[in-house]
């Protein structure tokens, strides 16, 4: 069981990803986003940072990816697929996840610690929270403002503020099936008290357990 | 041939930089700026004479690539 960590020029939350992974007993790989297979893997992540630069808009550029063929695959098929902050937005571009990331409400770029709220725990990163638990993740973007013109998509799970404008303080969102899901704060960076709060493991620990066995 | 490509976002939903900068034509005493709205513009060299087919491809681009469907609408236009 491992999972694909996925690089597109311009990420830069891929080794926070596979350090916070591995650390919790799991298996992460590096998976460049010129790959056109998913062989061998069994979950898929897309972490943060700015994939090509943000060029467009962001994601606009990372969607076509030749790694995004697979991964949708994966989307479709119900295997774990998680996006974290600028992940989040590529699975938005790709029709992955509905809606859009728009700039923050008060054009600033936010990052601070957030206290965040477990609003649904039918999900592969949720799975292992209490609906109503609250965790302090740090958020660190500019495009977190989630909004969703049809009203479509699940959120499941709330800022306990409303730092971005974010629609419903929506700080995660998942598909129906909710195999898929997008996460703006980043969880990987709160997994060890040196960085402040360990919170983030309830995340990552609901991505592994949720990964079946082959 | 030159084309024009004008994104706009839609008029529900909302627009921070736009929001931002009219807060700032107010503070400068623009009191009568009520809204402000941020769009972009592309310009594209396209080897193709066939304003028909011209048209038709740049629309693909659009859908594909220059505009976010779920936010954005977009406009063409073919220059002389």
């Amino acid at each position: 069981m491992t999972t694909a960590v996925v690089v597109f020029p311009g990420t830069n939350c891929e080794h926070d990803v596979v350090s916070a992974i591995t650390g919790l007993g799991g298996s992460a790989r590096l998976v460049w986003h010129r790959e056109t297979d998913l062989e061998g893997y069994d979950s898929v992540i897309l972490p943060g940072g700015f994939a090509h630069g943000d060029a467009l808009r962001t994601g606009a550029i990372a969607r076509f990816s030749p790694i995004m063929g697979p991964v949708a695959r994966f989307a479709d098929e119900g295997m774990p697929v998680v996006g974290i902050c600028n992940g989040f937005q590529v699975l938005c571009e790709a029709g992955l996840l509905p809606g859009a990331l728009i700039a923050n409400r008060d054009l600033s770029f936010i990052c601070r610690y957030v206290d965040v709220e477990i609003t649904d725990t039918a999900t592969v990163l949720t799975n292992n929270g209490e609906p109503g638990q609250r965790l302090r993740i740090p958020l660190n973007s500019y495009e977190g403002n989630w909004v969703s013109p049809d009203g479509e998509g699940r959120v499941v799970v709330r800022y306990a503020d409303d730092p971005n404008g974010s629609t419903d303080r929506a700080a995660a969102v998942a598909n129906a099936a909710g195999n898929v899901v997008g996460i703006m704060p980043h969880p990987e960076r709160a997994t060890d008290p040196l960085l402040g709060s360990t919170d983030g493991e309830v995340f990552l620990r609901s991505f592994l357990s949720s990964l079946v066995p082959a | 041939m030159k084309v024009r490509v004008e994104v706009t976002r839609r008029p529900e939903i909302a627009d921070p930089q736009g929001t931002t900068i009219k807060r700032a034509l107010q503070d400068l005493g623009h009191a009568d700026v009520s809204e402000v709205r941020v769009n972009s513009v592309f310009y594209l060299e396209i080897d193709d004479a066939d304003h028909d087919a011209v048209r038709s491809n740049v629309e693909n681009m659009c859908r594909q690539l220059l505009a976010n469907p779920v936010l954005e609408d977009f406009d063409i236009e073919l220059l002389p």
